[in-house]
């Protein structure tokens, strides 16, 4: 060891140096990401700068060099991003408040740009949520409270978009996307009185399904009497007159039946049919 | 198979050094007991750092701390001094574990006198281009080859070659396994708002999978978040396509999985984000808990409009039946009735008057021109006594 340092020591220490120089020379950009090299404060060149429908493997990533301790990199991220934005209570147009939470999704087109105008990711990131908090409430105040909820049908989602995208350029970026993640009642009346809507029309569903049930109890009641009284009129009609004579008969014996509620005292005459006999042949 | 030798002589060699023996390693000396004994000719050479203000003149002089238990060597005996029982509590003394550190550390050397140090670097460097320069990719499993940040090519399963990790890097990620998101997390109610302006407490899983790694991996800066993010806004807008009716009902379920799982395909091909929407699952649409009780109720009317039909036609079946009956059983008299009218006829009519007249208070009076009395209030009062009976 010493033996080695002691020979090769010019030559180790030369080594040394020109890695410290190589790594603060050379820079590797990965796919991931775009460079801006400042020079001095003012960027002069970019690397692996997105370009669409680019494939993976000829993009401008990999090595890059610059002026050690002249050039600052600026790394910008190269990928699709995300803007979430604060939940913003939107009124439409019939008064109706609705809580909506969307997201954007945009990527860094002019990474120049973007360090001139932004700086930092973060700040277009904070920008472009407060931009777009005030574009979804704009657009979507201008709609009636049925179509918020499909919003995604008309053209209100492109021209947040397309307003939103006019702003971003600004700030190099380009606006990919924007979605509605959710859009529900506010807490408190607006949700208390869906509930109750929703209560009141599962009450009238039930009331008019046992009123159904009645309806339909009823008319089987009705059709079971017709037949019956068919079935009756057909073997009564054959004699009326034994049928009235046969149903008092039947009738006697219920009406003055021993479990009769009220006792019955009859007056016979001695005229009466039955008590013929009982006078004897006069 | 060099480091693991060189490793096992270094262990022998720290032993060695820590023997309460001490190492007055005379050539030809037996191995002390309780030392692992007789692991490689290295103890024969002078052990690092027993002596290290002595060894620096001398370093292929066999000389150790003078042991009392031994003959004495060829040096003048002398007590020991308090020198020399500070030299013996260095990094290397008897009670110190481990530590072949410190700041008179010097590397073991290989026999013939040569160091270790250039077989430890070749053992490190060949164990480093080992884990960098093969990667064995899984059945499920893809890799991306990146050449100083630069995609290069994508890796199959089996057992590949690259070069070694500073100019190119692996990442192997499990492509073709199902990935499962749960919308939402935890057990609490999350309601959407239906075309109807209803809520509807859904729940529902999201199975996806990579279908292109590169993309997957350079394109989007939180895909699992993404993913999360376009299956809530995809179900949002299906949900709100349809009515509640449809959304509690299976058919009308199945044609918002469908629907989700295409938007969520469409729009995460837009961001060319290499994901493949496998299917989407609707775990529960429920009512919110909250009107759940009215649903309940809706249930519970269909169950009582059932019921109150079963009813009426139990009361059908009774009112036919004994319709059917009376008629056959006039039916059977009125045959009768044919055969001999007049004497049937009387035989019915003193029968009947039989059994109505022996149940009753009868009154006959016989002569004409009688006025009736009526004990109008005995009537009353038997009524009046017979009704509790009755009640």
């Amino acid at each position: 060891m010493e033996t080695l340092w002691e020979t090769h020591r010019t030559s180790l220490i030369a080594l040394a140096a020109a890695l410290v120089a190589l790594l603060s020379t050379v820079i590797v950009v990965p796919e991931t990401q775009q460079a801006v090299i400042v020079r001095t404060g003012e960027p002069v060149n970019t690397v692996n700068k997105f370009k669409p429908n680019e494939p993976y493997g000829s993009t401008g990533a990999g090595i890059w060099w610059r002026i050690p301790f002249v050039d600052r990199v600026e790394r910008i991220d190269k990928r699709v991003l995300s803007v979430d934005m604060e939940p913003q209570t939107v009124l439409s147009t019939d008064q109706l408040r609705l809580n909506v939470d969307a997201y954007a999704r945009y990527r860094i087109i002019d990474p120049i740009k973007m360090v001139q105008t932004a700086g930092t990711l973060a700040t277009v990131d904070s920008q472009l949520s407060q931009i777009l908090s005030s574009v979804v409430r704009q657009e979507l105040g201008r709609r009636s409270f049925a179509s918020l909820l499909t919003a995604e049908r008309g053209t209100t989602m492109a021209n947040i978009r397309t307003k939103l995208d006019v702003q971003a350029r600004k700030y190099g970026a380009q606006v990919i996307d924007v979605r509605i993640k959710r859009a529900d009642l506010p807490d408190g009346s607006p949700l208390e009185s869906a509930f109750k809507r929703m209560q009141s029309a599962r009450k009238q569903e039930a009331d008019t399904l046992r009123a159904q049930g009645l309806k339909n109890a009823q008319i089987i009641r009705a059709e079971a009497e017709a037949e019956a009284a068919n079935i009756y009129a057909a073997a009564y009609g054959k004699d009326p007159n034994f049928y009235d004579f046969f149903r008092a008969m039947q009738s006697y014996d219920t009406t003055f039946a021993a479990d009769s509620k009220s006792d019955s005292t009859i007056i016979l005459s001695p005229d009466n049919e039955y008590l013929r006999q009982f006078r004897g042949q006069r | 198979m060099d480091i693991k030798d060189g490793m096992g002589r270094l262990v022998g060699l720290a032993m060695a050094g820590k023997s309460p023996w001490g190492g007055s390693k005379k050539p030809g000396d037996e191995p002390a007991p309780g030392k692992p004994a007789g692991d490689d000719p290295a103890p024969v050479e002078e052990p690092a750092a027993e002596h290290p203000a002595d060894d620096k003149p001398a370093k292929d002089r066999p000389t150790g701390p003078r042991n009392p238990w031994l003959p004495p060597s060829d040096e003048p005996r002398r007590s020991a001094s308090i020198e020399d029982i500070f030299k013996h509590r260095g990094p290397e003394g008897p009670r110190r574990m481990g530590g072949s550190g410190g700041p008179n550390f010097r590397f073991p050397q290989r026999p013939g006198g040569k160091s270790w140090f250039p077989l430890a670097i070749a053992a490190i460097a060949v164990i480093w281009l080992g884990l960098s320069m093969v990667h064995q990719v899984g059945p499920k499993e893809e890799g991306v080859v990146t050449t100083f940040g630069k995609y290069s090519r994508t890796l199959t399963p089996g057992l590949s070659l690259t070069l070694p990790w500073p100019i190119q890097r692996v990442d192997i990620e499990g492509v073709s396994e199902f990935r499962i998101e749960q919308m939402p997390e935890g057990t609490a109610q999350k309601l959407m708002l239906t075309g109807d302006q209803n809520l509807v407490d859904l729940s529902y899983i999201v199975r996806w999978t990579i279908k292109d790694l590169k993309l997957f991996r350079f394109q989007l800066s939180a895909p699992e978040e993404t993913v999360r993010e376009v299956a809530e806004a995809a179900m949002r807008a299906s949900v709100a396509e349809k009515e509640l009716n449809d959304v509690l009902s299976g058919s009308g379920r199945a044609d918002i999985e469908q629907a989700v799982t295409s938007r969520m395909q469409s729009i995460l091909d837009a961001y060319r984000s290499g994901i493949a929407i496998q299917g989407v699952q609707i775990r529960k649409t429920d009512p919110p808990q909250e009107v759940e009780e009215s649903f309940k109720d809706v249930s519970a009317a269909q169950q009582d409009a059932d019921a109150e039909i079963n009813r009426a036609e139990l009361y059908a079946q009774q009112v036919l039946a004994r319709a059917q009956g009376d008629a056959a059983s006039f039916d059977k008299i009125y045959a009768q009735y044919k055969l001999a009218p007049e004497v049937t006829r009387r035989r019915l009519y003193y029968e009947t008057m039989e059994r109505v007249l022996r149940q009753n208070d009868k009154t006959v009076i016989e002569s004409q021109g009688v006025t009736t009395y009526l004990p109008l209030p005995e009537v009353k009062k038997r009524a009046r006594a017979a009704m509790p009976e009755a009640q």
